[in-house]
């Protein structure tokens, strides 16, 4: 996963020679997080045959196996995120990052990463049961993830023009707000997903 | 008859609404002024009005900051055309002066010039008498940059609230095949949406022509436009994750869930986030814009809109019974 990034990143930095305004390299990075989140978050449930799930769903509570997988991807999400940021101010730059508002830039990418792993779960698992891998997986979640997207972007970028938290704060607990509803409907129906 | 009255009720509803929609007229207003400034000395404004009466010995003046200056002579060309000369004196307080014609202003109508404390007002300020308006018909408030358009209040905005309808059946509909596992449960849920998606795109179609009629362009990167976009795009994936899967029952507990999943983000996405942000959005309603409730200030608007709501809903939901019923009979025919 480490190596999509780099490589995305690496590819972002040949195609664009000279320097970026703060809005094209916030929305670069985002649609580098995305498309890796995608990649990521789709395995989430591939990999495992139906044998082993079976054997986890009679050890546990489904609704465990599902929270723990959005702990899980959350944690990789995060620290994709954050590897990915420190990659990409290497490669393109970190001169946008002289002005921003550090801390709030990073809340913004952490609060980001969760979400995307948040409502990815439940549609990886999904696009698992359905039977057909990545495609499904980009048709039925991209249109969820892109309002959470627009949000995350429009924080992120103030948080590059240093806004003032009382300005931001609206935004992070809205995404907070989207995390923790998606996190409790995913838990809320995982069970009626998993068994055939 | 018993069970279908409320057809009845939705033609009623939807000519009632369809046909005073478009026919009331809309009530008289100014709506182009020329020249668009003013200096000291005689002027002469063409005035056009839309659905207007000019009459000869009509009542006009210009208004700056309560102070009136009187028209030397009104020459009416025809009923939406008039010709008003006024000598316009130097030392008006305000830099923007109205003109009033027939009761009718055109606010900040020209930019002023040779400003000073005020000048002595001419004795001709607005009517006592109410009826001057000729307003005793029953129309629809012209504004500027809505004009006609204004109709399309009565058809836009339905679409929308009639696929929320649907969507909202085609989630409860979800949730009880969850519960019981019922096939038949399942269709009422896919009809909902096919439903609510032929509403969506009337929806996007009404809103694109009005959204080129007052801002320039069919289709603007606005939140609730996005909003309208996703909510489109989710349903398609609806209908492909549906068309992915081969088991019936498998095929119906899946959809049941993402559509739940997606329903509740849905309106997260397009209730609660765009009011959170209170960003920046053209569209009524949103960051900051009017809704109608200071577009209508006498309810004018409601009387026709209220019903049309009504009457598109339930043809929403008669569509959604005939197509429920069509796909169970070719599903039995298939057999």
């Amino acid at each position: 996963m480490l190596l999509y990034v780099v490589s995305a990143v690496y590819v972002a930095y040949l195609s664009v020679k000279g320097g970026l305004g703060t809005a094209t390299w916030n929305a670069l990075f985002w649609i580098i997080l995305l498309f890796a989140a995608f990649n990521a978050l789709s395995r989430s449930f591939q990999r495992e045959d139906q044998g082993r799930q079976l054997y986890l769903y009679t050890l546990v509570d489904p609704r465990s196996v599902v929270l723990a997988r959005s702990l899980y991807n959350a944690l990789t999400m995060v620290l994709l995120s954050l590897l990915s940021l420190v990659f990409y101010t290497l490669f393109l730059g970190g001169e946008v990052l002289a002005e921003a508002d550090l801390p709030q830039f990073l809340l913004a990418v952490v609060l980001g990463g969760i979400g995307f792993a948040a409502a990815l779960t439940l549609i990886s698992a999904i696009a698992a049961r359905a039977g057909n891998g990545l495609g499904l997986m980009a048709i039925l979640g991209f249109p969820i993830v892109l309002p959470m997207l627009l949000a995350v972007l429009r924080a992120s970028k103030l948080a590059l023009d240093g806004v003032a938290w009382s300005v931001t704060g609206t935004y992070f607990l809205g995404l907070v707000l989207l995390d923790v509803i998606t996190v409790t409907l995913a838990w809320l129906l995982f069970p009626y997903l998993w068994r055939d | 008859m018993k069970h279908w009255w409320w057809k009845f009720l939705a033609i009623a509803l939807l000519l009632v609404a369809s046909i005073a929609g478009l026919r009331v007229p809309l009530s008289p207003a100014l709506v182009h002024v020329s020249p668009s400034r003013i200096s000291p000395g005689e002027v002469n404004i063409e005035v056009t009005g839309y659905n207007t009466r000019f009459s000869e010995g009509m009542r006009a003046y210009l208004e700056n900051e309560g102070q009136y200056v009187c028209p030397v002579r009104v020459e009416v060309i025809d009923a939406t055309h008039a010709r008003i000369t006024a000598v316009v004196p130097a030392g008006l307080r305000a830099s923007m002066t109205d003109l009033v014609v027939q009761g009718l202003k055109y606010p900040g109508a020209f930019f002023t010039e040779g400003l000073g404390d005020g000048i002595e007002s001419g004795p001709c300020g607005p009517s006592t008498n109410k009826l001057d308006m000729s307003g005793l018909a029953f129309t629809f408030p012209n504004r500027s940059i809505l004009y006609e358009s204004i109709r399309n209040l009565h058809f836009h905005v339905p679409m929308w609230f009639t696929m929320i309808a649907l969507m909202g059946i085609s989630v409860w509909r979800s949730i009880q095949v969850l519960g019981n596992n019922s096939l038949d449960r399942d269709r009422q849920a896919r009809s909902a949406v096919h439903v609510g998606l032929l509403f969506c795109a009337l929806g996007l179609t009404t809103g694109a022509v009005w959204a080129r009629a007052t801002w320039g362009a069919f289709w603007t990167n606005d939140v609730k436009l996005n909003g309208a976009a996703v909510t489109a795009l989710i349903y398609l994936a609806y209908l492909v994750l549906r068309g992915s899967i081969p088991d019936a029952h498998k095929r119906a507990r899946l959809a049941a869930i993402y559509n739940i999943f997606a329903f509740v983000l849905l309106v997260m996405f397009l209730f609660v986030v765009p009011r959170l942000n209170a960003i920046d959005s053209l569209h009524p309603g949103n960051g900051g814009n009017s809704g109608f409730n200071d577009l209508d200030l006498d309810n004018r608007l409601r009387v026709i809109f209220y019903p049309a709501v009504a009457g598109w809903i339930l043809l929403g939901i008669w569509l959604y019974d005939l197509r429920h019923r069509s796909l169970r009979i070719n599903e039995h025919l298939d057999r």
